[in-house]
């Protein structure tokens, strides 16, 4: 029971992780209406930032990670400005083989600046683990850490949305991009707000993602992004809070089925739930229904 | 896909060049090969590359039929061509002693890409329900799903027929004179090495003929009119279903002669991120979308020169895979950006030469 | 027996009626009109007509054969072939393949036919070349059938659609505003070519339109929509003088 348990919190410390980078595939997804392949990218940049920032120049956690969020930032601005605003119209197939471009871009960068060997990262969790039942289950800091910054953020971005003019704006123009454009509000402007909110969000689900996986590569974001967008349908695509739940709903079926099914298959295992949710319920937990009009 | 296709003209004549133009240069560049090899002057490099360049020739002429003529991206494209390798390379290990070398790797190419062609029916009825952007993620879940199944799988074979088993080679309870065909992660080792630039090229050429003949007859645009327009393909009585199950097939069953191509090509065949996962399926892609979507000869020839041209640069070897990022990034943007297209329709030669545009 | 005999058809999305007791029927080589203010319902009629919309009551009886309910591949089999208001042409291939697609169905031989060029290959693609040629000629479109079907001009796109839609050899043809855009030129022409369908091809024709020239200039009946609901039916200069129908368009 108790190793139930521990598999149990250790997939919840993983979902979170998926959580975080969620938000930030179904913000883009609910705005833009586009399948943004390089979040995943994005996220490993912010882990390499962090790592120089911290164990090569030996800078204060907190700067490092600020740093991260900066760059990250301008660099999912930057992408959004120059690959994906160009082809806003162009059928999606287009967008979609362009994001793959930049993913393969962001990782061929990493490759020719940081090297194929992976680099070790310092977690930059100071929160000490938690032991409970005797010392038998450790709910270790990082897992609590990431837990909670997800929770928060979550919350932040809700009000964000229901409560400025920015975020109301967020909602128009993914209800009706020419509609909310005749309205007066500033489309493009709004796109790319989305885009470094759900950057700066990659870069601290980076930060976090390496504290609690310490292995850092160039291909570091791109499983976890691809699952984190399953994650992000899993609750449906748009959805915030459905996000959240799909992270940690997908944390704890991969953990546990690597803990009592098959490690080799568990990756199979988290896609399969993928196709099994899309094909009974194409829009995910929370999902709403959108339908062509004839 | 909405915009620049190649699209099948009218006069047969035209269409009917055209592909000879196609098959033509596949023959030219054989003979070319043979005879710089007669003479002498092929690297051991280059004569190694000649059946990787059949493979991903065929990969690309594959992809490009679901890409640029069914008009829906496959992200999961190695994956049957991973079913391919394995089940031929299964089927050539044991009739190896009971088959004459040349019918047996025949046949090797039917299961191979029948085996793909059943993989890609069972993919295909659940994933082709889905459009755009989830069917991309859903076909990229199942190449992963089949690359992480075959290396589970240990099989081999003795006098009393097939065991398997899903937990380790000795599970599998063989018999002295037994052996392990499939070993889980290590994959399979001693597939005859029957693959061979002849055999590639013929099934380039096969490939060609399936697919320029498919796109230019009834079923072929069928295929593209629900490319194009899937609620007016229904309303002239096209089953999109089965014209989509269709073409997706086709291209599973080419990957799979391209994966049997594969595997009669190396001694050991695993089944790893590299070869059978999506990165591959992605440079696959970036075949197709250099060598222009929807054209199957820019396609196969994009294949050619992209997997020649590493080995011609060796030194650029570091910034390889950086610039083929760009390229795909600036050719998308090019070819499809709406502003680009515009400036295209406005300055183009044919307008300026006063003619209009034909399809 | 009518050709076309609908019977309380109705359809709500989410609660909202969009199409309620509709009833139609229409004769054989009859004209007829479905007109009504934007938003009356008429697109979701044709939609419900075509399959692409199932009914959640009545009957749809096509020469007497049932079809409500049915997917709309069937539908256009048993014989009812639509266009579009917002031009839905298979904007890659050229307009001969535009046509040919319409004769898909009618016009078999197996994709292994296809691949192989059996000799049924090429007689049936001859047989298929020269029927899509000589619809063309009907809607003066032969020049153009080499021409990327989006290339084509917006008038002759309309007239594209309607020859795909007849390629399919339909007993019943649905026009979804076919003068949408044009010019009053381009109308009159327009005009003469549905007139010239219903006559040379033995068409029923249901239409719906705003342009009241056409409407009174070619339609034997009419069937007003508003709300959903069938305001006024019957012929067309009866329909038009109807004090409730002048109300429904310009108001009180």
């Amino acid at each position: 029971m108790i190793s139930f348990i521990s598999y149990f919190v250790n997939g919840l410390s993983l979902g979170s992780v998926y959580a975080l980078i969620a938000l930030g595939y179904t913000m883009v997804y609910g705005i833009a209406k586009m399948l943004n392949f390089a979040h995943g990218d994005v996220i490993m940049i912010g882990g390499y930032v962090v790592f120089t920032a911290v164990s090569t120049m030996g800078l204060p956690p907190a700067v490092g990670i600020l740093l991260a969020v900066i760059i990250c930032t301008v660099l999912g601005v930057t992408i959004e400005r120059v690959a994906y605003r160009p082809l806003r119209g162009a059928t999606p197939l287009a967008v979609l083989i362009t994001a793959i471009g930049v993913s393969y871009l962001l990782q061929n960068l990493a490759l020719l600046i940081f090297g194929s060997n992976p680099k070790s990262f310092t977690s930059v969790v100071t929160v000490p683990a938690l032991k409970l039942a005797e010392g038998k289950l450790t709910i270790s800091g990082e897992t609590i850490v990431t837990i909670i910054t997800c929770v928060i953020i979550m919350i932040a971005l809700s009000m964000f949305i229901k409560k400025t003019k920015a975020g109301q704006a967020m909602l128009a123009v993914s209800e009706d991009r020419g509609a909310a454009q005749l309205m007066g509000i500033n489309v493009d402007g709004t796109i790319a707000l989305t885009f470094a909110i759900g950057s700066a969000l990659a870069a601290i689900a980076g930060t976090l993602l390496c504290s609690a996986y310490p292995t850092l590569t160039p291909y570091t974001g791109s499983m976890p992004g691809i699952k984190a967008f399953v994650a992000a349908v899993f609750g449906g695509i748009g959805s915030i809070p459905g996000a959240f739940i799909g992270g940690l709903l997908l944390g704890v079926i991969e953990n546990l089925s690597k803990a009592y099914i098959s490690s080799q298959l568990s990756d199979a295992i988290v896609f399969g739930v993928l196709i099994v949710v899309l094909l009974v319920k194409p829009t995910g937990i929370l999902g709403r229904k959108i339908s062509e009009k004839v | 896909m909405e915009k620049k296709h190649k699209t099948p003209a009218v006069s047969m004549n035209k269409t009917t060049v055209n592909n000879l133009i196609t098959y033509g240069i596949v023959i030219v560049a054989f003979v070319i090969v043979q005879i710089v090899n007669a003479t002498g002057n092929m690297s051991s490099l280059m004569t190694g590359l000649l059946v990787p360049i059949c493979i991903y020739a065929i990969m690309a002429i594959s992809l490009n039929l679901t890409v640029g003529i069914l008009g829906e991206l496959s992200l999961g494209h190695a994956g049957f061509m991973c079913v391919g390798a394995f089940t031929s390379s299964v089927f050539s290990l044991s009739t190896q002693d009971a088959l004459p070398a040349g019918i047996r790797f025949f046949l090797a190419i039917l299961v191979g890409a029948a085996a793909a062609a059943v993989a890609g029916i069972l993919v295909g009825i659940p994933v082709l329900r889905l459009r755009g952007d989830y069917l991309a993620i859903v076909t990229l879940a199942f190449g992963e799903i089949i690359k992480n199944v075959v290396n589970v799988i240990y099989l081999g074979k003795d006098e009393t027929g097939f065991h398997f088993s899903t937990k380790n080679a000795m599970d599998l309870n063989l018999s002295e004179n037994g052996m392990v065909i499939m070993n889980g992660p290590q994959g399979i080792t001693g597939t005859p090495k029957d693959a061979t630039f002849l055999a590639g090229t013929i099934l380039i050429l096969i490939s060609l003929v399936i697919v320029l003949n498919l796109i230019h007859s009834r079923t072929g645009r069928a295929i593209m009119s629900v490319r194009d327009n899937r609620i007016a393909a229904e309303s002239v009585g096209i089953n999109i279903t089965k014209y989509k199950l269709m073409a997706f097939t086709i291209s599973a069953a080419l990957a799979g002669t391209a994966g049997v191509l594969y595997s009669h090509n190396l001694s050991a065949l695993t089944a790893t991120q590299k070869n059978f996962g999506y990165n591959q399926s992605i440079m696959i892609l970036v075949y197709v979308v250099l060598g222009g979507i929807g054209n199957t000869r820019g396609s196969m020839i994009a294949a050619v020169i992209l997997t020649l041209l590493p080995e011609l640069l060796r030194g650029l070897d570091n910034y390889r895979m950086l610039i083929y990022a760009i390229v795909l990034i600036v050719m998308m943007l090019i070819n499809w950006s709406p502003k680009c297209i515009e400036f295209r329709k406005r300055h183009s030669l044919k307008r300026l030469l006063g003619k209009k545009e034909v399809a | 027996m009518a050709l076309l005999e609908v019977k309380n058809l109705g359809i709500s999305f989410g609660g909202l009626k969009a199409v309620d007791d509709f009833s139609i029927t229409i004769e054989k080589g009859q004209m007829y009109g479905l007109i009504g203010p934007n938003g009356a319902g008429k697109t979701t009629v044709f939609n419900l007509l075509t399959g692409v919309y199932k009914p959640n009551c009545g009957t749809i009886f096509l020469d007497g054969e049932n079809i409500t309910g049915k997917k709309n591949i069937e539908i256009n089999r048993a014989g009812i072939a639509r266009t579009f208001q917002n031009i839905r042409l298979f904007s890659e291939l050229s307009v001969l393949d535009n046509v040919k697609i319409g004769l898909h169905n009618g016009c078999p031989y197996s994709t292994l036919a296809g691949i192989l060029r059996l000799p049924k290959y090429f007689k049936v693609e001859k047989a298929m070349n020269e029927k899509a040629v000589e619809l063309l000629k009907v809607f003066d479109l032969d020049k153009e059938m080499d021409y990327k079907a989006s290339n084509l001009p917006y008038g002759k796109q309309r007239k594209l659609e309607i020859a795909r839609a007849l390629a399919t050899n339909p007993k019943l043809l649905l026009l979804d505003e076919p003068a949408a855009g044009m010019n009053p030129n381009e109308t009159a022409e327009l005009m003469k070519t549905i007139r010239f369908v219903r006559d040379n091809f033995d068409m029923t024709i249901l239409l719906i339109e705003h342009d009241m020239k056409l409407v009174s200039g070619i339609c034997e009946k009419l069937t007003v929509l508003n709300f959903g609901q069938v305001l006024a039916q019957g012929p067309t200069t009866e329909v038009l003088n109807n004090p409730e129908v002048i109300k429904a368009y310009l108001g009180e």
